[in-house]
């Protein structure tokens, strides 16, 4: 019994390890064979409406609602210390340095990480990556390059238009509805949230979470068992490792980034 | 290859991104952290600089001059060494003074600048005489006690 | 050098893992000839097709194609290779996020720098050669498995190959459409001096069209011969395979225990 379950841990390590070493090594191919989502740039702006346009109506209006409830709830909390007009403060960065990069990063996971490998999934049960081997065309970089391309691209703006529309939901909410005084709402904004420090930290983030998200979907589209079962559990897959990543990546960024500003 | 309807929504999307960037930089965030092309270096060495810290402003009369660059502890007097960047717009004389305050009672602290009457400008790499370390409410309060003792034993 | 042989495979074994699948085949494609390969499913027709293509290697022996080894050729070379050969994958293949037309210029676009006028004929024309021209602006998930199924063959044919390769093209049609492609694949060859490597298990439909055909079964080649020659085999597993009977030298049941040991019937201990 206790020899099952350790030979069961055992095959499962080496198992983990070698799929592990096959994705870094499908990482790199795709690098590799990146020339081509560069020279025709159509097939990965074709890809980007795929990944970027179509997340927008989730990323626009989930922004909005985040900086709405930020605005009601920071306004209780520092309401208490009499200090309102920090309101600014709390929403903005809140949403550029944390909630921005990290809650788009996850709906970017569940919307289009989960579509790329239902896609690559289906493309190579349907065998038509291999098709596209016979037509002697490389599939990396024709098929999966672009599309990594596309997602390291998009999620950096969509990140951007997340935080954007989360500090107008802020402003809607603490300085239309509640009355929070405007002028200070902007100023001290603009006086603590500094354009090195926290707006681009935050966009190294998204492209970081990207570049993650991407490369786990695609690896587990091409990896998954050619089966209709084999694809939905990669799917799954996906949006489960490709979370869990973006919140690790999360604290080890934030570590690296601001734990050095004193 | 022709331009297609997709096209002009991914151009949407990149041109409403970098949009959202530039309200980020511009409106949420301030872009004029102080360039080293279009400022000069000053240097200020205080015993205490209290909560100081890089990045705080730099205000004379109340109104942002500049930025602190760095603050590094000095080996050889013991003291604190303070670099600020200051804008090129605004020249002061050799004889300035520096003095870390704080805005309002518990707010951040910044250093104030006072102009002295000197002709002579700084220029950069200068180093400020006349400093004032930041107040130290513990200080405060244990000068404010000493003094009501000695009030007392002299009656 | 111009070879009599276009595909030449050559004691050649191939095992997934420790499971062998072939063990020692000898086969010849001559030019312009449609030749099939037959089998009960899972014999490993597939992996012979792949083998040709390079997409694995083989354990031992050569697959040789236009006199190059296909094994021994890097991966600049096999994609040179690859453009002579069409393949006709098992449902079609075709790529589902682009049109019939998209589909069948897909190689003129990828390997040519053809203006897109041109490319229109030339795809108008394959799609012609198909009898769907009609067809060219509607997506794959439109069309039926046969339709589909020319539409993969209007793809191979695009780049003029030599060697045009059918994993199951007879599988899952109705018998209208399996005539059609039969008559297809014959014609193709005959006007386009291809030369067709067929994988099937359709014999009737197959032995219609076919110039030679080999019989796969276990990993070995156990007949080969002309139709004719193949429909008068007097060979067990060949007659079995041609006329379709439930049992014979490739048996009904998979091997097992005795039966009434698995019932519980036979003389037990207790």
């Amino acid at each position: 019994m206790l020899k099952r379950a350790l030979e069961n841990l055992g095959n499962r390590t080496i198992q983990g390890v070698w799929r592990m070493g096959f994705a870094t090594r499908f990482l790199l191919a795709v690098l590799m064979h990146s020339g081509t989502a560069f020279r025709r740039f159509g097939l990965t702006i074709r890809e980007m409406y795929f990944t970027g346009v179509l997340s927008l109506i989730i990323i626009l209006v989930s922004g909005l609602f985040v900086g709405m409830v930020l605005g009601l709830q920071g306004y209780e909390t520092l309401q208490t210390y009499g200090s309102e007009e920090a309101l600014g403060i709390l929403v903005a960065l809140s949403l550029v340095r944390e909630l921005g990069p990290v809650v788009a990063a996850l709906l970017f996971a569940s919307r289009a990480g989960s579509a790329i490998t239902a896609e690559i999934g289906l493309m190579k049960a349907t065998e038509q990556l291999s098709a596209m081997e016979m037509m002697a065309v490389d599939p990396i970089a024709r098929v999966v390059a672009p599309r990594f391309w596309a997602g390291v691209i998009s999620m950096p703006l969509l990140a951007a238009l997340f935080s954007a529309m989360g500090v107008l939901g802020g402003y809607l909410v603490g300085v239309q509805l509640i009355g929070v005084d405007e002028g200070s709402f902007w100023a001290q904004m603009q006086s603590a949230v500094d354009f090195e420090q926290d707006v681009l930290n935050g966009v190294i983030k998204s492209v970081v979470f990207g570049v993650a998200i991407t490369a786990i979907a695609l690896f587990e589209g091409y990896d998954a068992p050619p089966t209709a079962e084999g694809v939905s559990g990669a799917t799954t897959r996906t949006v489960v490792t490709s979370s869990l990543a973006v919140l690790a990546l999360d604290f080890v960024l934030t570590a690296f980034m601001f734990r050095g500003l004193n | 290859m022709n331009r297609t309807v997709l096209d002009l929504w991914v151009g949407l999307f990149v041109v409403a991104g970098i949009a959202a960037l530039l309200f980020l930089a511009l409106k949420v965030g301030s872009m004029n952290t102080v360039n080293a092309s279009d400022s000069y270096e000053v240097v200020a060495r205080f015993e205490n600089i209290g909560g100081l810290k890089a990045r705080a402003p730099v205000k004379s009369a109340g109104v942002v001059v500049g930025r602190v660059d760095s603050i590094q502890f000095d080996t050889q007097f013991y003291e604190a060494k303070v670099t600020m960047r200051i804008d090129k717009r605004y020249p002061f004389p050799k004889d300035t003074s520096a003095a870390i305050l704080t805005s309002g009672l518990l707010g951040e602290q910044y250093i104030g600048l006072a102009a002295g009457g000197d002709s002579v400008m700084l220029k950069s790499g200068d180093t400020l005489k006349i400093t004032q370390d930041a107040v130290v409410l513990e200080n405060l309060i244990g000068q404010f006690l000493y003094g009501k003792a000695q009030e007392g034993s002299t009656q | 050098m111009q070879s009599d042989n276009l595909v030449e495979i050559a004691g050649v074994a191939f095992g997934y893992g420790a499971r062998p699948v072939l063990k020692g085949i000898n086969l010849t494609a001559r030019r312009g000839q449609v030749v099939a390969i037959m089998g009960s499913s899972g014999c490993g027709k597939t992996t012979l097709l792949r083998l040709i293509g390079g997409q694995i290697k083989p354990g031992q022996g050569t697959v040789r194609v236009a006199g190059e080894s296909v094994a021994d050729l890097d991966q600049d070379g096999l994609y040179r290779l690859r453009r002579k050969m069409g393949m006709l994958f098992q449902f079609g293949a075709l790529f589902t996020d682009m049109s019939v037309f998209d589909n069948v210029a897909f190689q003129l676009r990828e390997h040519t720098d053809l203006p897109e006028d041109a490319i229109r004929d030339l795809v108008l024309m394959k799609l012609n050669a198909v009898g769907l021209r009609g067809a060219a602006h509607l997506m794959p998930a439109e069309l039926s498995g046969g339709m589909a199924r020319r539409v993969a063959l209007a793809r191979a044919i695009a780049l003029d190959p030599m060697l045009v390769m059918y994993d199951e093209p007879f599988a899952g049609l109705d018998p209208i459409s399996l005539g059609v492609t039969g008559n297809l694949i014959r014609r193709l060859t005959d006007t386009l001096g291809l030369t067709s490597l067929l994988v099937t298990h359709d014999v009737q439909e197959s032995l219609k069209i076919v110039d030679y055909v080999y019989f796969v079964s276990e990993g070995v080649i156990v007949a080969e011969g002309t139709a004719d020659a193949i429909r008068a085999s007097e060979l067990p597993y060949v007659h079995q395979f041609v006329h379709g009977e439930a049992d014979g030298p490739v048996p009904f049941h998979y091997p097992a225990r005795a039966y009434a040991d698995d019932l519980g019937l036979g003389g037990r201990d207790a």
